[in-house]
Parts: structure tokens; sequence; C-alpha cells
């Protein structure tokens, strides 16, 4: 099948590669731009780990074709932060030990803010339900949402006295 | 996993995605939300040639509420569905139910379309709209059609719904009565062992009327009349409940998988229908 011109803004910047139909959107962003940030980790749509943001909405980037976000803006893990300037989640999660062996991290953290911009005060109980569709296998758990809450609560600070 | 090579095809309005399916006929399907058929095309268990995206077509999506009926378009996501004030005043059952479809990524791209439309007897909007009463809106070639959701369900992965058909629309009424879906499943993400909707309204102490559907018992959604016989007329006392759930049981013929025996779902559901009448008639 012939390749196709796709073109999508990833992290603010505009993006333009050459895809067959066929190719995942994980696939495309690590392997043909270079975003190895989100992970691939089962594939199958269940662990969250290839997860960013398109267009507001937290995705799974190992079920969507690289085709279906034409036109897309979509933000990675990379979006998010810099080695010398993490993003408040970021550092949260250094902070907390929200992390082990990080594979799961980059997902965990992009699906984490977006629900922090969806519910920006979540209760420990709507930060579980929220990150429900990201699977860690070393923390359990606990330590990610101590990160979550506590970046939570930073943020708002930070919003606050910026009134 | 990479999936076979397809054709992917985006049109802008339904006569663009009609004139699509009638030209490739069994060889093209269209894609919603994708968290059904793009696995399946990663396995090769689905072979798609053609690929026609209905994500630009405005026409499909949104939710309009007027004279007390709702309409709902396919391509309206879980997460919309959940999220939407004046559809929760006017149907609370919705998001009830769509909060314990998948997890958080799977609602922000699940649709409600592809969800009824699919025909997987593990969707869990196919039994709810049973429960409802719904209508689903067929448009072909051929012009329009409305299918009652209680007509639309022949086998698994078998609908009323031709080949080169695309569910538009669902409609129904707004809902005034006791509600409940209760879902047992084994974790986050997947199809329920067993689920049921419940309506329930009140006269005075005693049931008015009730609608009972189940999910993933059957091949299909199953409607069970005789459970809500069972319910109308009493004061939904445990003897009726009893009843009630018995009958249901008696409508309904899972299978052995992975999520156990026959008499293990039996059990689970039995539990999940008591549970959802009694919620129901709490809220009635």
């Amino acid at each position: 099948m012939t390749k196709q011109i796709v073109t999508m803004t990833v992290n603010g910047e505009k993006k333009e590669v050459l895809a067959e139909p066929r190719e995942l959107l994980i696939y495309v962003l690590r392997e043909k731009m270079g975003m190895t940030g989100p992970h691939v980790g089962c594939e199958t749509s269940h662990c969250g780990a290839c997860t960013v943001e398109i267009d507001g909405k937290s995705v799974k980037s190992c079920t969507m074709f690289a085709a279906q976000a034409q036109g897309a803006e979509i933000k990675t893990i990379e979006g998010l932060g810099s080695p010398e300037n993490l993003h408040v989640l970021q550092e949260s999660f250094k902070e907390h030990h929200g992390l082990q062996c990080g594979y799961c991290t980059p997902g965990m953290i992009t699906r984490a803010h977006r629900l922090l911009i969806e519910n920006p005060n979540p209760t420990e109980e709507d930060v579980r339900f929220g990150i429900a569709g990201n699977i860690c296998r070393c923390t359990g758990y606990q330590n990610i949402v101590k990160s979550i809450l506590s970046a939570a609560a930073e943020l708002n600070a930070a919003k606050e006295a910026a009134q | 996993m990479i999936p076979a090579a397809f054709e992917y095809h985006r049109p802008s309005d339904i006569e663009g995605a009609l004139s699509v399916l009638a030209e490739h006929g069994d060889e093209a399907r269209v894609l919603a939300g994708g968290h059904s058929l793009i696995p399946m095309m990663k396995l090769r268990m689905a072979d798609v040639p053609h690929l026609i995206d209905l994500q630009d077509i405005a026409d499909l999506k949104g939710i309009t509420i007027a004279d007390g009926i709702i309409t709902i378009g396919a391509m309206t996501t879980q997460h919309e569905l959940i999220n939407h004030e004046a559809l929760f005043a006017a149907a609370p059952i919705i998001r009830e139910a769509a909060l314990q479809i998948a997890d958080p990524q799977v609602r922000y791209m699940g649709t409600i379309g592809g969800n009824v439309a699919n025909g997987d007897p593990g969707n869990d909007m196919p039994g709810l709209m049973q429960c409802l009463d719904a209508q689903f809106i067929l448009v072909g070639v051929d012009g329009t059609r409305k299918v009652p959701a209680r007509d639309f369900y022949e086998s698994a992965y078998m609908t009323n719904r031709d080949d080169e058909e695309i569910l538009t629309h669902i409609t129904f009424a707004s809902i005034d009565a006791g509600y409940a879906y209760e879902k047992q499943k084994r974790k986050i993400g997947d199809y329920a062992t067993a689920a049921c909707a419940a309506l329930v309204t009140k006269d005075g102490d005693k049931v008015a009327t009730a609608s009972i559907a189940m999910t993933n018992l059957s091949d299909v959604p199953v409607l069970s009349e005789a459970a809500a016989a069972a319910l109308i007329g009493t004061t939904c006392d445990t003897a009726a409940v009893k009843a009630a759930v018995a009958a249901a049981l008696e409508d309904i013929d899972p299978t052995e998988d992975n999520r156990g025996p026959v008499a293990f779902k039996m059990h689970v559901a039995g539990i999940i229908i008591s549970r959802a009448i009694a919620r129901a008639w709490s809220r009635a």
C-alpha cells in the first residue's frame, strides 16, 4: 500500500512524515519522529505505556493509526518538561518515588497531566480511577498516587500564588 | 503487531462514507473509535482492505435533548457521554454504565455507535439500549430506517444492520425512573462476567413498571420481560426480587470461557441482577 504524507503537530512543532495507513501512531512517533518517551508495553491497549495526549484526550497510541492523527495536536512526555526543567509532575514522581523501573512512567505522567487539567482537585479515589488505564508492575501504585496528589497540590498553590 | 495493508478513507460526510461502502462492499468497514476493530486488525483476525474513518463527519457527533427525546450521534465518545450534564439530568443511567466501560483512555476514543453496532456480546451499551427501548437509526443508499435495539441483535457480531448501512444515531426517551447499571468484571478493562441494566418506576409503594436487560450472558443482549413481570405490582420485597432473578436466569444462556464455567456465571448473574433491581428501586 502506498505511503501517504501525514502531518501533525507534536509538542508544538509541525511534523510531516511518510507513513503507510497501517502504521500505528506509537511506531511513527518513536521511529519516524524520534519521540521515544512513549513506550511500547503490551501493544494490546491494556497497559497504557504508550499513552499520549491527542487533541485534549489521553490516547493509547498503539491503538490508533498514524493516519487517524492527520491534523491532530499531540503532546508526549517530551513536551511536558526537559531534564533541565522538569514538569511539576516529573519532579513529584522523583520526590515521592513514583517510579522504580520507569517503563510505565512516561505514559503514567502524560495521563496524570490530562487528569489534573480536567480535575485539578482530585481525591485519592479520583486519581486511582483516573489512572486505571495505566499499569505499573513495580510500585504497587501507592507512590504514584502520592506523586500525583502532591503535584496537584503544588500546581494549585502555584496557581493561587500567581493570582 | 502490524495489521495487513489497507486503504484509508476519511470522508467528510455520510454520503461519502456510504459511497465507499457501496463501492467496496464487504471489503470495507467503518471505523469509529477503533478500540474493538483496530485490536482485531492488529491480530489479523479482521481483514479490512478499505477502512473508512468516520471522525470527520460532523453529523455523527453530539447529543440533543428535545421534548423528552434524547438523540445521540453514533460518534459521540463514552467520555463525552459521561461529561454531558444535560444528558446526566435526562438519563443518568448512561453515565453510570459508561463509567464502567474499559478505562479512561479507551473511553476518550470509544463511541456509543461502535459499542452498539459491533454486536460484541461483551459490550455494555446494547443491553442498556434494550433496557431503555432505544431506537437505532440506520442510513444506507436506499434511505433511512429505524430499528428498535430490542430487534437489532441476531447473534454474536451479527446484527440487523446491512453491510452497506451506517448506524448514525441512537434515540430514546428521557428517564423518569429508578435506575441502575451493575457490572461484575474481573479487572479494569475486562468485559462483564455479568452485567444488568434496570429501570423501575413506583406507584405508591408498588412497582408500576420495570425493565431488566443483561449483558454478556448470552450471545446477544437479553431483555427479560418475565423478570419485569415478576416485579410489577409487588413492593419489590425480597420474594419479588428473588422471583425476578429466577425469571431472568431462565432467559439467559451463558457459555463457559475464561471468566468461568456456566454455573459460576449464573451465580454471578443472580447477584448482579438482584443488586441492579435493589438499587433501581432505591432510586425510584
